[in-house]
């Protein structure tokens, strides 16, 4: 298998030969900036289209097919549309929050996002402590989206921004506990380390009846995270207009939108890699040669297709469900999940230590 | 897209920041050159229901929400403390689990006591 870390030791070599060690370290870090701009956006233009697909497909439509081959560059043409729109300036807005909430989306989703393991030594940020600063920087998020709903001086947003604030924090416990019983069992906080500890088998094979349970909790919390499928409730149409963004315009709005996409990839990126071996490939012992054939494919297709399939997944639940009220959503939450989850954690611990099997 | 032992992570978090915070500043900037730009009063009204706001928008709301920010605070912070155990757990052995127990207990109370008071449930 290739392994990137051989390519950005070769681009250090060589522009540490022309430049002073300073100089090469800040060039590098801008080059790091452009890529994680790129796939930032590119990803989430991809995740638009991808759901505007499958929601079509779901529904026995076509979907966007007249921009592109197969509608591909809907979402571009959507982009710049969305670019020369009007920013309108409310007169009763908080206009520093106002102005505030999207930076601080924004910046929760990339800062999870730098820290995905895209691939064999593809990784930009590797904390020992990486899966938790993960969990700490998605939080962000709430604060964004409470900011938004606040300041922008509106009954919709307000009640919006209460309803996905109390949504997003009560499943937050529920996707910390399911990731805390996989560190227990990977014995690793840091991503990399959780990555490798899968390559003789993945979690969700190795890691015994806990880590099924586990993954169906982080699922479930995480489709709620993203404010989306059943769970979308924040942003329930016939109720609330458009929920906590109401009152944004133009590329305002669009932030939001490209955060939401971009969540929708973190989560199940996560899913693929504390459950499904991150960028490792599918193996099954024994079958050497066909091992042999899973190793040429390259490492960040795997995670990417990994990460697309659970999307697809959680694009399955929002067509299946119908949506939840506000109490059903809470005590989902607190009466089931919350349980199950700590007694689960047990269960593992007690997998763990005493060497139990299911 | 670097792992590089000679950049910190501190250093690739702070670029993973400023590129978070370029985007939309970018965006914003790009936005503001080509967007068109007209005034009306009535655009500056808060979306409602066609007729002018009514009462203050920054409302009082329900008290709901903040017993489950509360219940929130309580066990986020308690799973904060589980992290660091449940790296160990393999080594600590019995007398971790055992310790661990204790504090769990009081973690599981907690929630029987509020859902015995009613706070869980949506009124």
């Amino acid at each position: 298998m290739q392994d990137f870390s051989e390519l950005t030791a070769f681009i250090h070599s060589l522009l540490t030969q022309f430049l002073p060690e300073w100089a090469a370290v800040t060039v590098e870090c801008v080059i790091i900036a452009v890529c994680l701009l790129l796939a930032y956006s590119l990803l989430a233009l991809f995740y638009i289209w991808f759901e505007r697909k499958v929601c079509a497909a779901f529904q026995c439509r076509l979907g966007p097919n007249r921009v592109g081959p197969w509608g591909l560059l809907q979402s571009i043409a959507d982009m710049f549309k969305i670019l020369i729109k009007e920013l309108i300036s409310l007169k009763h807005t908080d206009k520093f929050l106002f102005a505030l909430a999207p930076y601080l989306v924004i910046l929760a989703s990339m800062l999870s996002f730098a820290v995905l393991p895209w691939g064999n030594g593809l990784q930009i940020i590797d904390f020992n402590i990486g899966i938790f600063f993960l969990i700490a920087c998605s939080s962000i998020g709430v604060l964004g989206i409470l900011l938004a709903g606040w300041s922008s001086n509106n009954k919709f947003t307000l009640i919006g921004a209460l309803r996905s604030g109390a949504q997003m924090v009560s499943y937050e416990l529920s996707i910390g506990l399911s990731i805390l019983t996989m560190v227990a069992f990977a014995g690793s906080m840091s991503i990399g380390d959780i990555v490798n500890a899968q390559a003789n088998g993945w979690f969700i094979f190795t890691g015994h009846i806990p880590a099924v349970i586990a993954f169906v909790i982080y699922l479930i919390a995480g489709t709620a995270e993203t404010n989306r499928g059943p769970f979308d409730l924040p942003e329930a149409e016939s109720e609330l207009t458009a929920g906590y963004h109401t009152e944004y315009s133009g590329i305002h709005f669009g932030f939001f939108y490209l955060a939401e996409y971009l969540n929708l990839f973190i989560v199940s990126g996560v899913a693929a890699l504390m459950f499904f071996g991150g960028w490792m490939p599918f193996h099954i012992n024994g079958w050497d040669s066909f091992n042999q054939v899973m190793d040429y494919i390259p490492s960040v297709i795997w995670f990417i297709g990994k990460a697309i399939a659970l999307s697809f997944v959680i694009i399955w639940f929002k067509w299946t469900f119908p949506r939840l009220r506000i109490d059903q959503l809470l005590s989902l939450e607190w009466k089931y999940l919350l349980p199950i989850n700590l007694a689960n954690l047990v269960l593992m611990v007690c997998c763990i230590v005493y060497g139990w099997h299911f | 897209m670097l792992t590089l032992a000679t950049i910190s992570n501190s250093a690739l978090a702070f670029t993973a920041a400023c590129t978070g915070i370029g985007l939309v500043a970018l965006a914003l900037w790009l936005a503001g050159l080509i967007s068109p730009r007209s005034f009306n009063p009535q655009k500056g009204e808060a979306y409602e229901c066609g007729i002018p706001t009514r009462g203050e928008s920054m409302a009082q709301f329900k008290v709901g929400y903040y017993l489950f920010a509360i219940l929130f605070l309580m066990f986020d912070v308690e799973t904060v403390f589980l992290f660091p155990w449940a790296v160990r757990v393999k080594e600590l052995g019995t007398a971790g689990l055992l310790s661990i127990a204790i504090f769990f207990c009081v973690l599981v109370l907690g929630l029987v006591y509020a859902w015995r008071k009613g706070a869980l449930e949506w009124k």
